[in-house]
């Protein structure tokens, strides 16, 4: 088995798992379980397969996917911000919509292929330089355009809430809302603003699919990689600089067992299938051990926060 | 509109739900003055502040900031007004740097990383004499220095008009008066002070002015100079009232429950009580002085048996009952009675009414698998008669009693199984005057009958006027075993700052103390 | 004039079912216009989803059939949430009591009726229940959120399943699909009425934790727990025990349903034999106030739900996943509805000045 291409297939496989993850960590970071991850993806999947396969034009299906998990957001934010809804059923309920919204709308385009000329625009762009690195250079810098969004989404998120005011503002919104609340900061706003572009980028990771990774339309296209993302939030403690390798590691395991067979070694995927979650179950728990630590999730994460409270 | 005025309100009202808080309130502070409001619990102090800080919007009225009139919706207006508030429960985020709490909100940079940002912090700390570890995270922080580093916090905000809610609650005696000079410095910056509390020595010790609130109104501003705290008193409660709290003596008391070198350890293996040696007698209140997180929550429940002892001893009349859970304790006939300092989030279940909450005490000795819920309910209607108790109904949420209601019906419970012993935190805590001596009147009968009670105060005043012996806890430790009757308020607060008392103590008898 | 919302400190029962009702019917007037929108007439959709589920004597007992597990699963999940014990594991719990079960039907199928029988709701009880205990372990040894755990637990649960129907599990009489054989006869469960004896097992289920929860120690134990853990310790409740016991028992009914769908249903094993109903479970169970006799009255609409949305495909040609989009919205709805019942929001008047907006004057 060639490494270097099977660390290409990986970061092309970890891709959309990265962008969920994004996404669930804008969530995570104000203060909210989002179990909806996996509906927004499916919304912004076909969202976005349909508007490419009709236009053929890749920023008008991106920009529809990322509205499309924008507005699942949307639905979840209101619920759980002014509606003060629980956040898992809430979660749950938008997963069901997100299900249903897609095989409702993909009824008619299962198996419809993307066009030559969508596929072209999402075509592998080789950076100069970087692609010569040995044996990662070709696989993580010869990728398509998309893929590089993602890397660059990452970085700018991490130094977002590393080094910036509205970052930390965000993140002291997640720990203690009230003290957020006291210092000034806008607690609901936050909270809807970083939600719904968690949400677009849920979107987008879910649009990669359809449009690059298959590229087709199947029914329930995401098959699972939502949860997968949410374990991928625990696993690299809610850092979005990790968030990069976590994906290229999940999306390797994801196509491990059938690349290792194909290379005549017998194992088995069920069983590497299972290995992200067994991985997030172990990260949780010895995260138990040393409480405080930098990757512990926000404070005040799954719980309401409701001012007048008396 | 005199320029000198920092804040003016008029006619403040404010209701939640059928309860009115404040009533047509009028409050006027000047720059350069430290004005106190003062009043019971519930008299409606906090509501006031938070309207004026913005987390809650007044239902009528109006409120001038230097002579404009403006509306507060939320705190970041509040904080563009110049108003800052430091809250009683600190607002801080644990794991976040001291650098981290104090810049969050601001808006004037982009990045957190300006050099200038920590300059103006330091030149601020100067300018007031304050201090701070920028880079030290708020869960390493003691009390006193998270108080700190909230005033620092509304001080580069900008405030000038500042509001301290119950600021000396948490602290011993001498940060006390490194507050005070903290608060006379602002004063001299001409800053407006308004200064919430409760007690009156420190009213009559730093404040120019004093406003006394009553069931949500002002009944009264008057000038410091011109009172007395005997005419406060009888402004805040609303009649004359004598403070003094009855004490009385019992005949000499016999050793009861004997602790020797208890050490409890925290989930981190940091001894959070050390090396504990004292002894409780029948017929005596033994008072527990300490700052906040000096070990009582963990003395309490070692003592009761609700969680565990690392190391030590403790002996119930020759029975030892280390490692016992507290149904093992109740099933030698041993009784011990709590009332934790979290009433609502350990002594009783908020959502259940006072049935399903006597059930908490009774449901294990009763037979067989299911619970009877039929005695339970005369007892209940026989606890509401005898203490008062002030509730729509036997089975309405305890969670929506007021605090005294709630604080009885806690303790009616405690009682009602005869206790030997009494471990009772903070029980007046958040109660209004009356209520608090009703308590007090009912832990000096147990005590003529001869119930051995513990009694983990703040107040030192309180302390020292219902205890007949007190021990000081710093850190873990016991730094004094003192007799009530003898110490002074400076010697306990030099104790609880970490000073050992000189004279070792000898714990099992009444013999006079001396302090160091 | 200004607008504020308050708690209010009590919701009567009547109020709460208005509120209920209410967000139900908007549920229904959203997805009229969704209907609408796609060219049907959204009476014409609901009646027919009616008729799909309850028209006939068989349509009936095919809700029925749908009725059994969610209802039971449900109650599982009630046991946990009282606890306030986030189990979102009910669909690998029942993936597993299936296996549980399954394992029982096909190696010791020569065994009497009753007697395979009552091993595989033992076999199904236990595994569903032990695959609860481990994050019920975990949450109390090391206090990991379960939320998240469970959630991982249903994946491993399922690939675990395929990999039995796809690889060791395989009967090899299938001609190399990936299926598992069938029981025999003596695995299947009996019917009583035209309907599988689930029913009955559903029934006395709703009765008996209905009385466990609220008549008995133990379900005063996880009640107290669920409203705070220092009270528990307080109290001198044993809190690991309690944990243990009461995730045991959530996932052991959800174990049940899983023996239940295998034995009845599928007439075998396979990864189709959870469907979703552990997630379904928990909106039940939720809506319902984590209230047993009013699950039953839930995952019966529920089921209706279900049903009708598979008749409306054909009758209509609307996508199957339409139910789910109906589901979602009515999810949506009663979920924003439960903020009326514990707020209220108010209108009042400033009492000395009127007017609005401005920071300064």
């Amino acid at each position: 088995m060639n490494i270097g291409l099977f660390l290409a297939a990986a970061v092309i496989a970890g891709t959309p798992l990265l962008f969920a993850t994004l996404g669930g960590i804008l969530n995570e970071k104000v203060g909210h379980l989002n179990l909806g991850v996996e509906g927004m993806m499916l919304m912004g999947a076909i969202i976005g397969f349909m508007l490419g396969f009709k236009t053929d034009n890749a920023f008008i299906a991106l920009a529809g996917a990322m509205a499309a998990g924008a507005l699942g957001a949307l639905i979840y934010a209101v619920l759980t911000i002014s509606f003060h809804a629980n956040q898992v059923v809430t979660g749950l309920a938008l997963t069901i919509f997100g299900t249903g919204f897609s095989s409702f709308l993909g009824q008619s385009m299962v198996g419809q292929i993307v066009s030559n000329k969508l596929k072209a625009s999402f075509a592998p762009v080789r950076v100069p330089l970087l692609a010569d690195i040995p044996v990662i250079g070709e696989a993580v810098f010869n990728q398509s355009s998309f893929v590089y969004l993602g890397y660059v989404s990452a970085i700018i998120l991490f130094i977002y809430f590393a080094y910036t005011q509205w970052g930390l503002n965000a993140r002291m919104v997640g720990e203690n809302p009230a003290a957020a609340d006291a210092a000034g900061i806008a607690v609901n706003l936050y909270k809807y603003t970083h939600i719904v572009i968690g949400g677009a980028f849920c979107g987008l990771g879910g649009a990669f699919l359809p449009l690059v990774y298959v590229p087709a339309w199947q029914d329930g296209i995401t098959a699972g990689r939502g949860w997968i993302a949410v374990a991928l939030i625990i696993f690299i403690g809610w850092n979005p600089m990790k968030a990069i390798l976590g994906g290229v590691l999940f999306g390797g395991l994801d196509i491990l067992g059938l690349r290792l067979q194909g290379a005549g070694v017998h194992i088995n995927q069920y069983f590497v299938d299972m290995v992200p979650y067994i991985v997030t179950i172990l990260v949780l728990v010895i995260g138990g051990f040393h409480k405080g630590s930098k990757a512990s999730p926000p404070k005040a994460l799954g719980n309401a926060y409701f001012r007048e409270e008396r | 509109m005199n320029q000198t005025v920092a804040v003016e309100l008029k006619g403040i009202t404010k209701t939640f739900g059928t309860v009115v808080a404040n009533e047509k309130v009028n409050l006027t502070v000047q720059k350069g003055e430290i004005h106190a409001l003062l009043g019971e619990n519930g008299a409606g102090k906090s509501t006031l502040v938070n309207m004026l800080s913005g987390l809650y919007s007044p239902d009528g009225g109006y409120i001038y900031i230097r002579g404009k009139r403006v509306q507060l919706t939320s705190p970041k207006q509040a904080i563009e007004y110049g108003i800052g508030m430091v809250h009683q429960h600190f607002k801080l985020v644990e794991s976040f740097t001291a650098k981290e709490n104090i810049i969050a909100g601001k808006r004037d940079t982009w990045f957190t990383t300006h050099k200038h940002i920590e300059d103006k912090i330091l030149s601020l700390c100067e300018k007031y004499d304050l201090k701070v570890e920028l880079s030290k995270r708020v869960e390493d922080m003691s009390v006193g220095e998270k108080q700190m580093l909230e005033i620092i916090k509304v001080l580069y905000q900008g405030a000038d008009i500042l509001i301290l809610d119950e600021p000396t609650a948490v602290l011993t005696p001498q940060e006390v008066e490194r507050l005070f000079n903290i608060i006379r410095k602002m004063k001299e910056q001409d800053c407006a002070v308004i200064l919430i509390t409760h007690k009156l020595h420190e009213v009559m010790a730093i404040c120019d002015k004093v406003s006394v609130l009553r069931r949500g109104e002002n009944v009264a501003t008057v000038k410091i100079a011109e009172t007395t705290p005997t005419q406060l008193v009888e402004l805040m409660v609303g009649r004359p009232t004598d403070l003094a709290i009855q004490n009385y003596k019992v005949a000499f008391g016999e050793p009861i429950y004997k602790v020797n070198n208890l050490t409890v350890k925290d989930k981190e293996n940091v001894s959070v009580l050390d090396q504990v040696s004292f002894v409780m007698n029948t017929g005596e209140i033994l008072g527990v002085a300490g700052v906040a997180g000096s070990g009582q929550k963990e003395l309490c429940e070692a003592l009761c048996g609700t969680s565990k002892i690392s190391s030590g001893e403790l002996i119930f009349k020759e029975q030892h009952l280390e490692g016992k859970s507290p149904r093992e304790i109740y099933n030698r006939g041993i009784h011990i009675g709590f009332v934790p300092e979290d009433r609502l989030g350990m002594g009783l279940v908020g959502n259940m009414g006072i049935v399903d909450n006597l059930l908490l005490k009774e449901y294990y000795i009763q037979q067989g698998l299911l619970v009877n819920r039929k005695g339970l309910k005369d007892k209940a209607n026989n606890l509401i008669h005898t203490l008062e108790v002030k509730t729509p109904g036997i089975d309405h949420p305890v969670k929506q009693l007021s605090g005294g209601n709630i604080q009885k019906v806690l303790i009616g419970r405690e009682l009602a199984l005869s206790p030997d012993v009494l471990v009772t935190s903070y029980p007046v805590r958040g109660l209004d005057i009356g209520a608090a001596y009703q308590i007090y009147d009912l832990l000096n009968k147990e005590k003529q009958k001869g119930v051995s009670i513990l009694f983990v105060g703040e107040d030192l005043d309180v302390l020292m006027q219902i205890s007949d012996r007190i021990l000081v806890l710093c850190d873990g430790k016991v730094t004094g075993l003192v007799n009530a009757r003898e110490i002074t308020k400076e010697a306990l607060g030099l104790m609880m700052a970490g000073h050992v008392q000189e004279e070792g103590g000898d714990y099992s008898g009444n013999k006079s103390y001396k302090n160091a | 004039m200004g607008i504020k919302v308050i708690k209010t400190p009590e919701c009567s029962k009547r109020k709460k079912v208005w509120i209920q009702m209410g967000a139900i019917l908007a549920a229904l007037v959203i997805t009229s216009l969704f209907i609408m929108a796609i060219g049907h007439n959204p009476f014409k959709v609901y009646f027919s989803m009616l008729e799909g589920a309850l028209g006939t004597p068989y349509r009936l007992k095919e809700t029925l059939v749908k009725v059994i597990p969610l209802l039971i699963t449900a109650l599982g999940i009630a046991v946990a949430f009282k606890m306030k014990f986030w189990n979102i594991g009910a669909e690998g719990q029942i993936l597993m009591g299936a296996f549980g079960a399954s394992y029982m039907a096909l190696n010791f199928d020569y065994l009497p009726k009753v007697v395979v029988l009552t091993m595989m709701i033992i076999a199904g009880m236990i595994c569903g229940g032990l695959w609860g205990l481990i994050p019920g372990y975990l949450k109390a040894q090391f206090n990991t959120n379960e939320t998240i755990i469970t959630l991982m637990m249903n994946y491993i649960a399922l690939k675990w399943i395929i990999y039995l129907q796809y690889g060791p599990w395989k009967d090899p009489s299938s001609l190399g699909f990936p299926k598992v054989a069938n029981f025999k006869d003596s695995a299947t469960l009996p019917n009583v009425f035209g309907v599988h004896i689930g029913w009955i097992l559903a029934l006395i289920l709703v009765i008996i934790i209905y009385i466990f929860l609220n008549h008995t120690k133990k379900g005063y134990e996880i009640t107290v727990l669920g409203e705070s853990e220092n009270t528990a310790r307080y109290a001198g409740i044993h809190v690991k025990n309690v944990i243990l016991i009461a995730i045991f028992i959530s996932g052991a009914l959800a174990g049940l349903s899983g023996m239940i769908e295998a034995s009845a249903v599928s007439n075998t094993l396979n990864m189709e034999v959870a469907g979703g109903m552990g997630y379904s479970a928990i909106i039940v169970a939720w809506l319902s106030g984590l209230s047993a006799p009013i699950i039953a009255i839930v995952a019966v609409l529920f089921a209706v739900l279900i049903q009708g949305g598979a008749y409306i495909q054909t009758a209509f040609q609307i996508p199957q996943s339409a139910a789910d989009i109906i589901q979602a919205m009515i999810l949506f709805c009663v979920l924003g509805s439960q903020f009326f019942i514990q707020y209220k929001i108010v209108f009042y008047k400033y009492t000395l000045h009127s007017e609005k907006g401005g920071h300064t004057i």
